[in-house]
């Protein structure tokens, strides 16, 4: 047996090893403000935003983000990621593999309640892994229909048995992948109408205790939660504050404490960047690590040209999109697999910059300009989740008009353009998907030909290439690392070469949190994180 | 007035209101259903990431997975029974969201309304009173800048000036969250919350009441009626009260009406740039999210209540003008 314990100890993983040997949360109080030189304080209210209002905050009947950064402070799952995506101790204090790659053993923290009074035992999280999100949530379907059997020899150890080694299987047991619902409440009802949807109960250190529809949701600190001493604060308030300009305000004047993924609209970044009160990050989304690309519809002519494409990228200034109108948050893609992504291939050089060359590509593909100096017209759907985007687009416009390719702008609103993406309705937009770590969880589904289909995130392009598909497949199911990298650096490099999506940029977004706030962006996971650790000074 | 006639007014005017009713109904199921997309879709949006399973439940339990005739049907029945449905989405009976949002709404315009109608009211007066006069040209310039300046603008330039610079005045939501306050404290709380928004939405009517006051005034005061007033020596307050204010007073009260309709539908901007947690909004998250019963349910109760004010007010017109009759 192979043991798998968090690699890299940090100071917060310390102390929650220490609180669970049962130290006396007063002495690590005092070892914690010497490696950091303040002292976490008891109490409190963290203010913060949460846009847009989520419909309903049971994790895995939604999993809209909003969603899952309130469902990350109610609910837990046995892992947890750092940013360099090595999992760390939630509710499993340990775990192993077996040799053969097939078996993993996890043994659970002791004393977990849930909200309700009822202990977390084995049988919550097979529940929860084999029923609750298998059912639910269509990235847990895929994944978890590998597991052959779950058992729990007692009910603080879990044992789950693959049908084949799946090296990715661990990145599933984060809390916005796989949150510990309570079986006692949800087995043999219809999860998604059951009547306690409206009161989620979960492992996690803040529980629900109102919701104000159309102004706050609040969170208070569940005083069983199993750390001793923690959580700190006593309250979490998610104001919901539909307005950008009203929510930069709110943030600037301190009406609330935080902003987080979407809240503040890159362009009034800086100006929080200048104020002394404020921390400004973009680290904390190295899980999720969005590449963003122009989605090309490759069946549509001349895009299905990968001269065309090609010359599509060639025509973008990167560079000019990440520090002006992203002003610094994003960086130039290099490929379709973001740079924090395990097995991303560091040897790939930047995407270019040559409108010259465009030309000439577009010129060997026939595409003369005519009278107007138009190659062709294309139809260009724009991503309608804010301001920012509309400027991407229309950069978009301009960046391809000097190489002769007129792009006209279709708008529509999220709904619309869901649905029109969904049924292949389009010529070129811009998408953006998490990659969850590893390109087998989120970025082989916009490549392989077997998920060409008519649903919104996945290969909607209509690519399809049978060393594409083969390259991925192996990687997918390889149980070694080195074999891995060595299938997914080939397919990467054939995939720059062929760019069936032109790629931008890999995003990040800012976390803007008071100074007097500490520990907000601990993980990979940033602020989906827990917050049993987050404390005001 | 004769009360059998009354009656059968009402009588008439609810059967008709039944009617249109109906067709509101219909045609704004068919609008929304022609719209793109589903909430299955959107969902799945949302989630960044689906599968065909995925899709055909949520239409399933959306029951979206009917023929739209079987719907609409459905749709229609309920609603005959005063039942508004149920949002799947949201997992809660429509007129508990809505009755949830309602207050919050009402609070907002009515207190806009009546602010919007006594100083509208009172600045058109004085304009009408000292015409031609510095006064007059200072309450008819600031009346036309309220009423061409951007409802949102007028919002965010507030908030900067009493929020920002003053600290006088909170810039978004409705109270103060977890204060636990009761009383006097309480009330203090909630002024202090909607002095802004309220400002806001009610200084675009105020200009509106104060122009048309000051005209129609203008218009009464030339009239026969007045001046033999004037000449029977009745004092020249109680000719501007009891005269020309009384009988100025019929198209403010018209536009009055026509705006008491839009109370629920029309401060969306308003809610929108103050968080205020009102209907507008949950109508306008609604259509993003394609919510179809909600949003019928705020386009009926919408449409109700403008019914409702047309109603009183042809009936305030009686009440104000004995010349008028209700029929």
């Amino acid at each position: 047996m192979m043991a798998h314990q968090g690699r890299a100890i940090t100071r917060r993983q310390l102390f929650a090893a220490s609180a669970v040997a049962g130290l006396a949360p007063g002495l690590m109080t005092l070892e914690q403000a010497r490696a950091q030189g303040v002292a976490p304080k008891r109490g409190g209210t963290l203010t913060t935003i949460l846009t847009p209002e989520p419909p309903i905050l049971i994790l895995g009947v939604n999993n809209q983000g909003p969603t899952l950064l309130v469902g990350g402070k109610i609910y837990q799952s046995l892992l947890k990621f750092s940013p360099k995506l090595d999992a760390l101790p939630e509710l499993a204090k340990s775990w192993s593999l077996s040799d053969d790659k097939l078996t993993y053993t996890f043994h659970l923290q002791s004393n977990v309640k849930f909200h309700d009074g009822t202990p977390m035992t084995a049988d919550d999280v097979i529940f929860s892994i084999v029923k609750f999100n298998s059912e639910l949530a269509p990235r847990a379907r895929a994944i978890f229909q590998k597991i052959k059997s779950a058992t729990a020899p007692d009910p603080s150890t879990v044992v789950l048995t693959l049908d084949a080694p799946f090296q990715p299987f661990l990145l599933m047991f984060d809390v916005t992948a796989c949150p510990i619902v309570p079986k006692h409440i949800y087995d043999g009802t219809d999860y998604r109408t059951n009547p306690a949807n409206q009161t989620p109960i979960g492992t996690g250190p803040f529980k629900f205790a109102e919701w104000k529809r159309g102004d706050f949701i609040r969170l208070q600190r569940f005083a069983d939660y199993w750390k001793p001493g923690q959580p700190y604060l006593d309250e979490i308030i998610y104001r919901i504050i539909p307005d950008s300009q009203s929510r930069a305000l709110a943030v600037q004047t301190g009406q609330v404490m935080m902003a987080q993924e979407s809240d503040i609209e890159p362009f009034d970044v800086p100006r929080m960047e200048k104020l002394p009160t404020l921390n400004v990050t973009t680290e904390g989304w190295e899980y999720f690590s969005p590449v963003c690309w122009i989605e090309i519809n490759n069946r549509v002519k001349p895009l299905n040209d990968a001269r065309v494409r090609e010359a599509i990228s060639l025509a973008l200034d990167r560079d000019f999109i990440t520090k002006r109108l992203w002003f610094g948050l994003n960086k130039p893609a290099r490929g379709p697999v973001a740079s924090t992504t395990r097995f991303f291939d560091t040897t790939l050089p930047p995407l270019g910059h040559d409108p010259k060359r465009a030309m000439a590509l577009l010129d060997e593909a026939g595409l003369k300009p005519g009278a107007n100096g138009v190659r062709f017209t294309m139809k260009h759907l724009v991503l309608p989740y804010g301001d920012v985007w509309a400027r991407l687009a229309e950069y978009i416009r301009s960046a391809l008009k000097p190489i002769g390719i007129e792009v006209v702008l279709e708008s529509t609103d999220a709904g619309g353009w869901a649905q029109r993406i969904g049924a292949w309705d389009y010529e070129t937009s811009v998408n953006f998907v998490y990659q969850f770590g590893d390109p087998t969880l989120g970025v082989e589904r916009t490549y392989v030909s077997s998920n060409i289909q008519k649903i919104t995130f996945t290969n909607t392009g209509g690519y399809a290439n049978p060393e594409v598909d083969k390259l991925f497949a192996e990687a997918r199911t390889a149980a070694d690392p080195a074999a891995r990298q060595t299938a997914f650096t080939a397919v990467q490099k054939l995939l720059v070469k062929e760019i069936p999506q032109v790629w931008i940029m890999e995003m990040a977004f800012p976390t803007i949190s008071q100074k007097k706030l500490h520990n907000v962006v601990e993980l990979g996971t940033g602020t989906h994180a827990s917050f049993d650790d987050v404390f005001i000074s | 007035m004769n009360l059998a006639r009354l009656l059968r007014f009402l009588l008439q005017r609810l059967v008709k209101a039944v009617v249109v009713i109906f067709a509101i109904t219909v045609t704004c199921f068919l609008l929304i259903h022609a719209a793109p997309g589903d909430p299955a879709s959107v969902m799945a949006g949302e989630s960044g990431a689906a599968d065909a399973q995925y899709i055909a439940q949520l239409r399933h339990q959306f029951g979206l997975d009917q023929p739209l005739s079987t719907q609409l049907w459905l749709y229609v029945k309920d609603v005959a029974q005063l039942d508004l449905g149920f949002s799947h989405r949201q997992q809660q009976p429509v007129l508990t969201l809505i009755l949830d949002r309602l207050p919050a709404t009402l609070l907002l315009t009515m207190t806009a309304f009546l602010f919007a109608i006594c100083s509208g009211v009172l600045l058109g007066a004085m304009a009408a009173r000292r015409v031609g006069r510095v006064s007059d040209s200072v309450i008819t310039v600031l009346a036309l800048g309220f009423y061409a300046t951007p409802i949102f603008w007028v919002g965010l330039m507030l908030v900067l000036v009493f929020s920002v610079w003053l600290d006088w005045l909170p810039s978004f939501g409705m109270m103060t969250v977890g204060a636990d306050l009761h009383g006097v404290a309480m009330l203090e709380d909630r002024a202090q919350y909607l002095v802004l928004p309220a400002l806001t939405l009610g200084l675009f009517y105020t200009a509106v009441y104060a122009r048309l006051t000051r005209a129609s005034m203008l218009d009464v005061a030339d009239q026969d009626f007045v001046r033999t007033a004037r000449a029977k020596g009745v004092p020249e307050g109680r000719i501007l009260r009891r005269h020309i204010l009384r009988n100025a007073l019929l198209p403010v009260i018209t536009f009055a009406g026509i705006q008491a309709g839009q109370l629920i539908g029309g401060s969306i901007l308003v809610e929108t740039v103050f968080a205020w947690p009102g209907i507008g909004r949950l109508a306008f998250d609604a259509l993003l999210a394609r919510d179809y019963p909600v949003l019928l349910g705020v386009f009926l109760c919408t449409s109700v209540l403008v019914i409702a004010f047309n109603l009183i007010t042809d009936l305030l017109y009686v009440v104000i003008d004995p010349r008028v009759e209700a029929a």
